[in-house]
């Protein structure tokens, strides 16, 4: 059994190696191989053959940030849950209930989140 | 042997497997699926069309690579490339068997044993929605972007529930090294069943299990959850713009993720490399009277054959089904062969599940996908735990 920290990650950092040099393998290879003839039709933006009417650099949705936002929230709590949920046997009922208690904290905020609309993504105009 | 060259060999052999499953997974895909639709699939290349992914890489190696010249060049170039070494990257730490010992070495059926190997997983697949990212932005095309910014968006989303399903195996194992979470599986409960996650007592994780597939298929971007690449509406969105090798490393990407997310499924809650039922009752021999049944198979089709041809290509497959399933009886093969075989045997029928699920069901809808995992996915997942970890503070011993 390898114990010490270098020759546990050894292996990573030798797959991690071997999944660049494939990827960088695959990205080069479409570089070299096969002829490149350009023009001006096959260099413009594909949108099912119509001629593409001004560029993608527009704006989008604000609920995509919103999203992005809530997840950060909660994915920083599902953290804290993971090392919760390895000493758990030794906390038992206790550790139940802190955590709980913490849990119920953040659910206080996903309600507020729900009844706000943030999580409506049809048509209809967010309840104030 | 010395353990950095060890590590190289394994690594060599992992890699040359994953790459050759995920060639073939794409094969397997177009077969099961072509078989839902009462079609053929690929027959042409080879016996069945088993030299498909070979024609299919050539085709694509060879074909005209372009970039262009309204993208946003280093991210356009980075999306794939990281879309590939992150899919790869996470199989070093799943375990494929228990220490074994051959030629004199004795060594551990898995790349490494790290003891954060949950987070690390996790890590790695929350990462990969840059990839995606990256290629709907730098695509600078308007389907890309939309396919991008739902891509994210959706995997973002479904991380939740998934990363929280996976807390329920943690708290009955008490870990978060894999191969002490499959070793924590070992045995038997009520008599007859496997005391795999699913089933052990006092917390069985069977929601957490099918919470965890669900958004396993939202992580992968899978049907019923393929809005990132929508073909009628986005013009398959993300990936518009790439072509050649590009084009197919978001592909090989999506498939060495639907491996990851079948190996990380089977080791958490499916036992592992555990067998069905313990080896005094004979679980050793499953895998021989499996080959030995079909080759039997086989060969009474080979005897009665439908075509001409059957008459030789069947009894020789009936050989070689024959000889794997003596194969299985060598007691020093068995020790690496057997762990190996109910891996394969789990992972291939989650596999299944995913390829049977493309081939079933309709596409949601976005704001459906939306509510559908803040709503109902995420308390679920909650619930779920906090069941599971009331009960083992009540119940475990």
């Amino acid at each position: 059994m390898p114990s010490s920290y270098p020759e546990q990650y050894f292996p990573i950092v030798l797959q991690i190696a071997i999944a660049m040099a494939i990827a960088g393998a695959m990205v080069a290879a479409s570089y070299l191989l096969g002829k490149r003839v350009r023009n001006p039709v096959k260099d413009s933006a594909y949108e099912s053959g119509m001629v593409p009417v001004g560029t993608a650099r527009e704006r989008f949705s604000v609920k995509f940030y919103l999203v992005a936002m809530i997840f950060i929230l909660f994915d920083v709590e599902v953290v804290f849950l993971y090392p919760w949920a390895v000493v758990y046997r030794d906390l038992g009922l206790y550790g139940f209930l802190v955590m709980f208690l913490f849990f119920d904290l953040v659910l206080w905020g996903f309600y507020y989140m729900w009844k706000k609309g943030v999580l409506d993504w049809s048509e209809e105009p967010p309840r104030s | 042997m010395d353990f950095f060259v060890l590590s190289v060999l394994k690594a060599l052999v992992v890699a040359g497997a994953l790459m050759t499953s995920l060639a073939y997974l794409q094969w397997v895909e177009r077969k099961v699926i072509a078989h839902i639709q009462l079609r053929l699939g690929p027959y042409r290349v080879g016996p069945h069309g088993l030299l498909q992914p070979l024609a299919d890489v050539i085709k694509l190696a060879t074909k005209e690579g372009i970039v262009p010249s309204h993208v946003n060049k280093p991210f356009y170039l980075l999306a794939p490339f990281l879309a590939v070494s992150l899919a790869l990257t996470s199989i070093a730490v799943i375990p494929f068997g228990p220490e074994i010992e051959a030629f004199g070495v004795r060594t551990y059926m898995q790349l490494t044993d790290i003891n954060i190997g949950v987070l690390f997983l996790l890590a790695i697949s929350s990462l990969s929605v840059y990839a995606v990212t990256f290629a709907g932005w730098a695509s600078n095309n308007k389907y890309s972007l939309l396919g991008g910014l739902r891509a994210a968006a959706q995997m973002i989303s479904y991380e939740l529930p998934l990363a929280i399903a996976l807390a329920g195996p943690l708290l009955i194992a008490g870990s978060l090294s894999l191969r002490e979470i499959v070793e924590a599986q070992q045995g038997v409960t009520l008599g007859i069943l496997p005391r795999w996650m699913i089933f052990q007592p006092p917390a069985p994780q069977i929601f957490g299990f099918v919470i965890f597939l669900i958004a396993a298929f939202a992580e992968t971007n899978r049907v019923p959850f393929d809005l990132p690449e929508a073909e009628n509406e986005l013009v398959a969105g993300f990936h518009t713009e790439y072509s050649s090798l590009k084009f197919a490393s978001f592909f090989m990407a999506e498939y060495a993720n639907m491996i990851t997310m079948t190996a990380i499924t089977t080791t958490l809650f499916l036992g592992g490399w555990l067998p069905l039922f313990p080896a005094e009752y004979g679980s050793n021999f499953v895998p021989s009277i499996l080959f030995a049944l079909l080759a039997a198979a086989a060969l009474y089709h080979g005897l009665h054959p439908a075509r001409r041809k059957d008459r030789f290509s069947l009894p020789v497959v009936a050989l070689l089904l024959a000889a794997a399933a003596a194969l299985f009886l060598i007691p020093i093969v068995q020790t690496f062969l057997l762990p190996l075989f109910w891996f394969l045997a789990k992972a291939g029928a989650l596999m299944f599940l995913f390829i049977w699920v493309r081939g079933t069901m309709p596409r949601f809808r976005y704001d459906q996908l939306m509510s559908f995992a803040w709503k109902f996915m995420f308390p679920a997942a909650a619930v779920n735990l906090f069941a599971s970890a009331l009960l083992v503070a009540l119940f475990a011993r």
